[in-house]
């Protein structure tokens, strides 16, 4: 097998197609809300293979990993530490064997929720923590590293150092902004679109952006901040189905997969490289925002 | 200092986040005295413990409650300004105690059950606290038995719920109907990320927003 790496692909196909939203379809699939959603991939395996398949299905050309919260602090309240790299590894696996030889696998990193200028954490245990993390996921697999909804530059960082000292192979660092009531975009830590660029290029990401917290329409401006400071990083952007709705008690993402795919012209034209969804996109999302990513060639 | 510099410095102290003379930010009060050592000086002065909470530690912690309700303060000043006025508070823990300063009330908060995400609940608890009020923190992944056992304890309570995830939020629900089962007229707040006044209104809750600050003044003017 060759090995995949995201900047040949994007120098062969321009554009890459990312996947969508996991944790609303494993509900979907039966997780309670005080579950583990990470304990499925040991427990529950052909239940993520489905949500890891699907989106191999709908036409992404990269698929992440059931392991957003598979760092040991994340795990540690289910009791489950002690498993970090056997759920991480297992989490690789399962979309390894859904992508098969075609299809990139991001090993999935999400935040650890502790605070690291609180003391909550040092970093050197937050460095160890994620290192166990992402060894298991280059272990099961994946061809990359995806740290994603981040917030603050520190944790960050620390997760970029670790991927580095334990694999060699690619990592994506995307944050989390929202736009504050003074019109910006900020992360909840306070730190700007553009001041997250050259701290994660000197840090050695190969590809930067943002997911969650946005539909399309705000990560366009978001990406245009981003393509202000740099021209030549690759951007990937996850954007949320719009912002959530309550319908009949019910907290739904508005956009459809049309809405959201008439958007992708202008997020590509913005600067953007990967396109993929976040919290309420679906498989049909994915479909519809390739074929649109397709038909810009 | 006089009595009055003293307590306008403490205000700026726990607004800037200064817990004490050790903190090194901001830069411009670096090697000066902080939270601790100013509400020190202000107990040996014989100021009285209420003045202090309301001249210096719930000005100093509106002033940063505001600028973050408009997106010119994050979470880190946040959570800095509250552990410098926690500095304070635990050296008039005394007078509390001994009931020489009275509260405006006492806040029951917890994040509820199935969600483990404290950030978003912990800066409610400081902006509450820091306007006035006993706050009592039930911590993550509570229960409507665990909110009702503690209304037994502080039965005048008003109760604050938190949730981060949509799968969790639907709980809210569940335990405002318990709490309201047992106590009809209880207060309840609620907010987090997917939280919207549309939902706050479904479920019979009796207040949202999406900044600490309004909730402190909405528990405030339960008190006026």
């Amino acid at each position: 097998m060759s090995e995949r790496r995201i900047k040949g692909l994007l120098k062969e196909k321009g554009v890459l197609v990312s996947d969508g939203a996991w944790g609303t379809f494993i509900h979907e699939k039966g997780l309670r809300s005080d579950e583990c959603p990470e304990s499925w991939n040991l427990e529950r395996p052909d239940d993520i293979y489905e949500v890891a398949l699907s989106y191999v299905n709908a036409g992404a050309d990269m698929i992440l990993t059931n392991s957003f919260g598979g760092s040991p602090f994340k795990l540690k309240p289910y009791g489950l530490e002690d498993k970090t790299y056997l759920i991480n590894k297992a989490a690789a696996e399962i979309s390894r064997k859904a992508a098969a030889d075609k299809v990139i696998v991001l090993g999935s990193v999400g935040p650890t929720g502790k605070i690291l200028m609180m003391g909550e954490v040092t970093e050197e245990e937050l460095f160890n923590g994620f290192s166990e993390q992402i060894r298991g996921l280059a272990d099961g697999g994946a061809d990359a590293i995806l740290i994603e909804t981040m917030s603050d530059p520190q944790e960050a960082t620390t997760a970029i150092r670790a991927a580095k000292s334990v694999t060699d192979k690619e990592v994506i660092c995307t944050f989390t902004f929202n736009l504050t009531p003074a019109g910006e975009y900020r992360t909840m830590m306070g730190t700007s679109p553009a001041e997250t660029v050259e701290m994660l290029i000197s840090e050695g990401a190969d590809a930067i952006g943002a997911n969650c917290g946005n539909g399309a329409a705000g990560m366009i401006e978001i990406v245009s901040e981003i393509r202000k400071i740099n021209s030549d990083i690759p951007v990937l952007v996850h954007a949320n189905a719009g912002m959530p709705e309550l319908v009949d008690g019910k907290s739904v993402f508005p956009e459809t997969p049309g809405e959201m795919s008439s958007q992708v012209g202008q997020l590509i034209a913005a600067g953007t490289n990967m396109v993929g969804g976040c919290c309420g996109t679906t498989p049909e999302h994915i479909r519809q925002i390739a074929s649109a990513v397709r038909a810009k060639k | 200092m006089s009595e009055e510099e003293l307590l306008q410095h403490l205000s700026v102290c726990v607004e800037k986040g200064k817990a004490d003379r050790a903190t090194p930010t901001p830069p411009e009060l670096k090697d000066q005295d902080g939270a601790k050592e100013i509400t020190g000086q202000l107990i040996g002065m014989d100021v009285a413990p209420d003045k202090i909470l309301n001249d210096a530690l719930i000005p100093g912690m509106k002033r940063i409650g505001d600028l973050y309700g408009q997106g010119k303060a994050f979470v880190p000043h946040l959570l800095l300004a509250a552990r410098a006025m926690n500095e304070s508070v635990t050296l008039l823990k005394p007078y509390f105690e001994s009931g020489a300063v009275e509260r405006k009330g006492t806040f029951i908060i917890g994040t509820v059950q199935g969600d483990l995400h404290d950030i978003g609940k912990n800066l409610v608890k400081a902006i509450v606290e820091g306007s006035g009020w006993e706050v009592i923190d039930l911590g993550t992944d509570v229960t409507a038995d665990g909110f009702i056992n503690a209304i037994g304890e502080h039965p005048d309570a008003a109760i604050g719920l938190s949730a981060l995830i949509t799968t969790t939020m639907v709980n809210m629900e569940k335990i405002v109907s318990s709490i309201r089962e047992k106590y009809p007229d209880k207060k309840i707040l609620i907010g987090g990320a997917p939280v919207t006044q549309e939902y706050c209104d479904k479920i019979g809750a009796d207040f949202f927003s999406l900044y600490p600050q309004e909730a402190a003044e909405y528990l405030n003017s339960l008190k006026s």
